[in-house]
């Protein structure tokens, strides 16, 4: 009887516990979703009373601000573009082609690109792409974006499509097709999973980068999202709470809508057809 | 259709060389089985047929083109891969019409031909479906369809039924062998599995470590194995074989191995010859050969009964000498008795085959030559 009753003890103990430490990962995100329609929101959680969309009318009215988010998406989706296909062509080539040593260099490139990317290689970055007389173009943040990314987009894709038997293309090559179209018809389709999950990946870190975007561009018109957040601030640097939770809640829309595109399309998962 | 034929063909990985000096010449109309233990370099031979590998050295012929470097969409080939390859994405339809699709045919002509194959194959009401939503035996049956959507000139099987549980391969093996009566396609076909390749091929090559060590008529390798890896490889269970000792006395050919004799031998040139090299040869039996004797130490082998094992018409009989040697007996159950203790099996004279210190085939009296 004991037994049982220190049983349940432990587990009503182990469920507070677990409950405690969800609340705590929770509130932000509650605040994140009140705060934006509560014309009163302060840092404390509270729920609006009333509720009401005047934070969201302002922050329309801020053309900077809104920019940024359409400067966000022209940096990201071309970033994107870049990486899904440079990655594709590249880890697939990787994968299939008979090179000498093509193990070292993924790893080589992965190496570099977690330890040369980032703040570290801020300075030539910038030096490089002054040098090209990018500096404050869209190209130049999609461009280190894409180098930066690329790596391990590269070995993650490899990975995947190391998995893949050949077969599929060896059947569509013996069936007639060049290896283009073999690629095209039936590779393409079998890795799009793995593109899918890469699309997304990079798409999240572009969104959400500040560095990169703030150190390569001066004028204000091109600054993204990211940057932009900051005109939510007083010239003091304290944060205007209710905009900037209305703005936060704009900016995070297109990573959510991907996500529940991207599930809802793809469903992240793998339909095979080869009998092992 | 046409003809194959490899001109001294070698294929190397590395150091290791999957396929050695390969010349063997592969008739308009024939159906081939390359057969071998895995690792025997089959599937290469096969795959450069295809062209999913280029020989390191030699030439491949397909009619009188020669393919050796050609691009495999050149080589006017059908081929069916152990796995199906089947593309996943796309529906049986699409699947079988794919490689009308890549040489620019009509969506309507490809559906078409697609649903023809499709209900020769009895799986032309599956064509809506994908590849993941049908059966193992169906799958098979889709990329075998794929394969004869087109007319082509050599269509190749990279080891087909190898996925298939025991009855579906039965049944579709016995489909390939309606299908080349009907078609007398040109095909190279890969197994390890030596029932399949007597029953389909016309011609069996087999193989062994990169080296094509007989390549004959079925019934010819199976009567008449070149060496003791094709006696041992062919027929199920395999042939027994025993090392004897050889000597000649009174103009004939002794064989003995402890207490065993056979009947006296005439001497054939090859035996004599083999002599010189040692007196030591490989006494081959097929257990078929083999029945339950009494008495007399002529043509009988004696042992413990080691194994009895019933398969309804026939019996597997294995008795173990004192020399640890087994030797395996086919007997019809019908003609069965109580088997107790000590055994003897007994054999004809005519049905023994005899191979030398190398492994290599004597021919006794009457097949000289």
């Amino acid at each position: 009887m004991t037994r049982y009753l220190s049983l349940y003890f432990t587990r009503i103990g182990f469920s507070v516990a677990t409950a405690l430490l969800g609340a705590v990962f929770a509130l932000p995100l509650i605040w994140f979703i009140f705060a934006p329609f509560n014309p009163r929101a302060e840092l404390g959680l509270a729920v609006p009373d009333p509720f009401s969309l005047a934070n969201f009318e302002t922050v329309f009215q801020n053309a900077f601000a809104l920019r940024g988010l359409w400067n966000s998406l022209i940096q990201s989706v071309g970033g994107v573009i870049l990486v899904g296909a440079g990655a594709t062509l590249a880890s697939y080539a990787l994968s299939r082609s008979p090179i000498r040593g093509k193990n070292v260099i993924t790893y080589i490139l992965l190496l570099f690109s977690s330890v040369v990317s980032g703040s570290a290689a801020m300075v030539p970055i910038f030096l490089i792409v002054n040098g090209m007389g990018l500096i404050d173009t869209h190209i130049a943040v999609i461009l280190v974006f894409a180098g930066g990314l690329l790596p391990t987009a590269m070995f993650i894709l490899r990975d995947f499509i190391d998995g893949i038997p050949k077969s599929y293309e060896e059947s569509a090559m013996v069936a007639g097709a060049s290896p283009v179209q073999a690629f095209f018809d039936v590779a393409l389709p079998v890795i799009r999973p793995g593109v899918v999950v890469v699309v997304v990946w990079a798409f999240v870190n572009i969104w959400g980068s500040f560095l990169i975007p703030f150190i390569l561009l001066r004028s204000s018109e091109k600054m993204p999202a990211s940057v932009a957040i900051y005109s939510f601030y007083s010239e003091a640097g304290t944060p205007i709470v209710t905009l900037l939770a209305a703005y936060s809640l704009l900016y995070s829309l297109p990573v959510i809508v991907l996500y529940l595109f991207v599930s809802w399309k793809f469903g992240f998962r793998f339909f095979g057809g080869i009998k092992a | 259709m046409a003809s194959v034929s490899f001109d001294s063909v070698t294929k190397k990985f590395g150091d290791f060389t999957a396929v050695s000096d390969l010349g063997i010449e592969i008739g308009d109309g024939e159906f081939v089985c390359l057969l071998g233990p895995s690792g025997c370099g089959k599937t290469t031979t096969l795959r450069m047929i295809a062209g999913l590998e280029t020989p390191t050295s030699g030439r491949v012929r397909i009619g009188d083109r020669d393919v050796t470097f050609m691009h495999p969409k050149d080589r006017k080939i059908s081929m069916v891969f152990q796995d199906y390859a089947l593309y996943p994405h796309m529906n049986l339809a699409d699947n079988i019409a794919y490689p009308l699709k890549v040489r620019g045919e009509s969506q309507e002509k490809r559906h078409a031909r697609a649903r023809e194959v499709a209900d020769v194959l009895k799986i032309g009401q599956l064509l809506e479906r994908m590849p993941s939503q049908i059966s193992g035996g169906q799958q098979q049956r889709t990329s075998l369809a794929r394969a004869l959507v087109y007319p082509s000139d050599v269509y190749l099987f990279d080891e087909p039924l190898s996925n298939l549980d025991a009855k579906l391969r039965l049944e579709a093996r016995g489909f390939l062998n309606h299908l080349q009566r009907d078609m007398g396609m040109t095909a190279v076909y890969v197994t390890h599995d030596q029932a399949e390749a007597m029953a389909l091929a016309t011609r069996i090559a087999v193989m062994d470590a990169g080296i094509v060590v007989q390549y004959a008529p079925p019934l010819e390798v199976y009567r008449r194995p070149a060496t003791t890896f094709v006696a041992n490889f062919v027929g199920n269970p395999p042939m027994n074989l025993l090392p004897v000792e050889a000597m000649i006395a009174d103009g004939a050919l002794h064989l003995r191995a402890g207490g065993l004799a056979v009947v006296p031998l005439k001497v054939t040139r090859a035996a004599a010859k083999a002599l010189e090299a040692g007196r030591s040869l490989t006494l081959g039996v097929r257990p078929e050969h083999l029945a339950v004797a009494s008495g007399g130490e002529e043509n009988t082998i004696e042992g413990e009964l080691f194994a009895n094992e019933n398969m309804g018409p026939e019996a597997l009989v294995t008795l173990e000498r004192e020399d640890t040697a087994r030797f395996t007996a086919r007997i019809f159950t019908d003609e069965m008795v109580a088997l107790e203790g000590r055994v003897r099996l007994g054999f004809a004279a005519d049905h023994i085959h005899l191979f030398d210190g190398e492994g290599l085939r004597l021919p006794l009296d009457g097949e000289e030559g």
